[in-house]
């Protein structure tokens, strides 16, 4: 979830960055029929703002969906000024010679519905006002989340995906890619993820909101011109972050050390170096990301439930063909591998082409997006098998009978 | 230029890839059959059920280089340790379970075939067999733990730490009321023979000099009616 936590170099891999890469936009459901979301509500006109890379080869058959979590973006690789000191939040991952493979494969990342970098969201401007819509847009879920990218790509006209990938949240899209649209999905990556949250998980999200709408400055959603709730999303993020890493790696990192002095303050000031880190990492957040998306998405994952009985179970999963390869890692406790192998038990018990793998790593949560050599070897494995195997099936059915 | 594309060649699998046990252990798989391969490896045998018998289900690998192989071959397979069991399964899950020479290898065997036979109505266990004339031999002159091209781990760091003979799994069946519907052991191990009538040759075995003489087996079982 953390794609502002920096990202160390690609160490030991011949990979390249992908260079020089650029956000695009485009409105739909501009005309004719809104979209109809999943509360009942229906939305028009949509902007999504997405990124490209790679090529496409002449079938559109190497085109792979990338899923950004809570507080992604389009911008998933690659930078967008030569400057830039920070690159897109999966880098690690996608580019030439990388496990997503931009030699091999045409990678597209858009930004969630709901979010505050390109695509509509409570933040967009509502045509019907000429003001931001703020908490008049409509409550919005992980489906409503497909749907709009499920129209993006028939609009660019991609009929079906090699694979949809994606970590936590993103987890949560791809999987809900394979249950509704089962004819365009070969394979979907589902990693440290969850097939609905927890009461814990919930919690989590609860006092976040209960952060935010508490700011005075919240004024009902309405600050998109005053002040904004700045401190209420700063806390938001900083109690978030702080369950996206374990509690060795926080440790590791930081241990008791004090914060530029060498004795407790004995005053209510900042004495340890991880309240100082995590101030950070909350000021920075609360003044780049929208309050209102943060409500809305969090929300959005709280409704996720795919498979709240079995009736619905067996019925949503009857359809799906693609094969699905679950992911967690082993410090993990936002999202941790028993929530995982509860997805998988659920997809196997339906007797689906699953397989889960656990990984090693310090970093907790955050470890689907830092570099990893197994884990990177497995993603590229997966896919480039599934390509592969397209690549036969078009070689055989080509050949004259 | 990347590390990353030494992927397996989709080909189908032929028999004759397959390790003897391997090869009789498929034989045993009905057609169209849901499988379950316990410590599945690099998925050879689970890939060639797929492909030739038809077959369903999917493997179970604690190692990351076995996993990594697995899914380059396309196999649904679980990163997981059998000895933590099968309690995701429920009773009857599959038509056979599959643990070709892995017994030896679990900390808690009889847990472990209690629960196959619990998910799997049938199940096929291969080991090798401790009481092979070569082991015996071994033992005997050098007075040191023996080791074969099979077994060719010293004693310290061998993943092997459950050994036992042909004689010595009857007795368990027999002491876990198990039927045994079927138990070939196998006259020969070492390498692939590639020639069918070799392959077929090592199967011709009296089973009541096997003990000695066998240094494979492969068990078909059922559990036993009350």
């Amino acid at each position: 979830m953390d794609h502002t936590s920096s990202h160390r170099p690609d160490s030991g891999q011949s990979a390249q960055s992908i260079g020089l890469v650029t956000t695009q936009t485009v409105t739909l459901f501009e005309q004719g029929d809104p979209l109809k979301l999943d509360s009942g509500a229906t939305l028009q006109p949509i902007t999504v703002a997405y990124e490209t890379y790679g090529t496409p080869n002449d079938t559109l058959s190497n085109v792979i969906l990338i899923c950004h979590a809570l507080s992604g973006n389009a911008h998933a690789a690659g930078h967008h000024h030569p400057n830039d000191t920070k690159t897109g939040w999966w880098d690690s991952y996608i580019g030439p010679g990388k496990p997503f493979d931009t030699n091999r494969f045409f990678i597209l990342c858009s930004n969630n519905l709901g979010g505050c970098d390109g695509t509509s969201g409570p933040s967009s401007i509502d045509p019907k006002t000429n003001k931001p819509y703020a908490l008049n847009f409509p409550l919005i879920t992980i489906g409503d989340i497909a749907r709009l990218q499920k129209a993006l790509l028939d609009h660019l006209g991609i009929k079906k995906v090699l694979a949809v990938a994606g970590g936590s949240m993103g987890g949560m899209i791809a999987l809900q890619w394979a249950l509704d649209y089962p004819e365009s999905v070969g394979g979907a990556l589902i990693i440290a993820s969850t097939p609905r949250l927890s009461a814990q998980n919930i919690a989590f999200n609860a006092v976040a909101r209960q952060a935010i709408t508490q700011d005075p400055d919240f004024n009902n959603g309405d600050y998109y011109h005053g002040p904004k709730p700045e401190r209420g999303l700063s806390v938001a993020r900083m109690m978030a972050h702080i369950t996206y890493l374990s509690e060795k790696g926080l440790h590791e990192k930081f241990g008791r050390r004090l914060q530029n002095r060498e004795q407790f303050s004995f005053a209510l000031e900042t004495d340890f170096a991880v309240e100082s880190y995590l101030k950070y990492q909350g000021s920075t957040f609360g003044k780049k990301f929208d309050a209102n998306t943060y409500l809305y998405i969090t929300k959005s994952m709280d409704y996720f439930d795919p498979f709240p009985d079995p009736e619905t179970t067996a019925q949503r999963l009857q359809k799906v063909h693609a094969r699905l390869f679950v992911m967690s890692f082993d410090t993990d406790w936002r999202f941790d591998s028993s929530r995982s192998k509860e997805l998988v038990r659920i997809l196997n018990l339906h007797q689906k082409n699953v397989s889960y793998q656990e990984f090693h790593s310090p970093h907790g949560h955050d470890s689907f997006l830092l570099p990893d050599l197994e884990y990177s070897r497995s993603i590229a494995t997966f896919i480039n098998r599934l390509y592969d195997e397209e690549l036969h099936r078009r070689h055989h059915k080509d050949r004259p009978a | 230029m990347t590390q990353y594309h030494d992927i397996a060649p989709i080909h189908a699998t032929d028999a004759s890839d397959l390790r003897i046990d391997q090869e009789i252990i498929a034989s045993l798989v009905a057609d169209g059959a849901r499988v379950l391969d316990l410590g599945c490896g690099d998925g050879l045998l689970l890939e060639y059920l797929i492909n030739n018998k038809n077959a369903r289900g999917f493997g179970v690998e604690i190692s990351t280089q076995g996993m990594h192989a697995c899914i380059a071959r396309g196999l649904p397979v679980y990163h997981g340790d059998i000895d933590q069991g099968l309690s995701d399964h429920t009773d009857g899950t599959f038509d056979y379970v599959i643990l070709s020479q892995t017994l030896q290898a679990v900390r808690r065997p009889r847990f472990v075939i209690h629960e196959m036979l619990r998910v799997g109505k049938k199940i096929i266990v291969s080991f090798p067999n401790f009481g092979h004339w070569n082991i015996r031999t071994q033992l005997l002159i050098s007075g040191r733990m023996p080791k074969t091209p099979m077994l060719p781990y010293e004693w310290f760091d061998t993943p092997n730490i459950r050994m036992c003979s042909i004689l010595d799994f009857q007795d368990l069946c027999r002491q876990m009321e198990i039927n045994i519907i079927k138990q070939i052991p196998l006259a020969a191990w070492g390498g692939l023979p590639r020639s069918p009538l070799k392959r077929h040759l090592v199967r011709i075995l009296p089973r009541t000099i096997s003990n000695l003489l066998a240094p494979v087996a492969v068990f078909l079982l059922e559990k036993g009616k009350k």
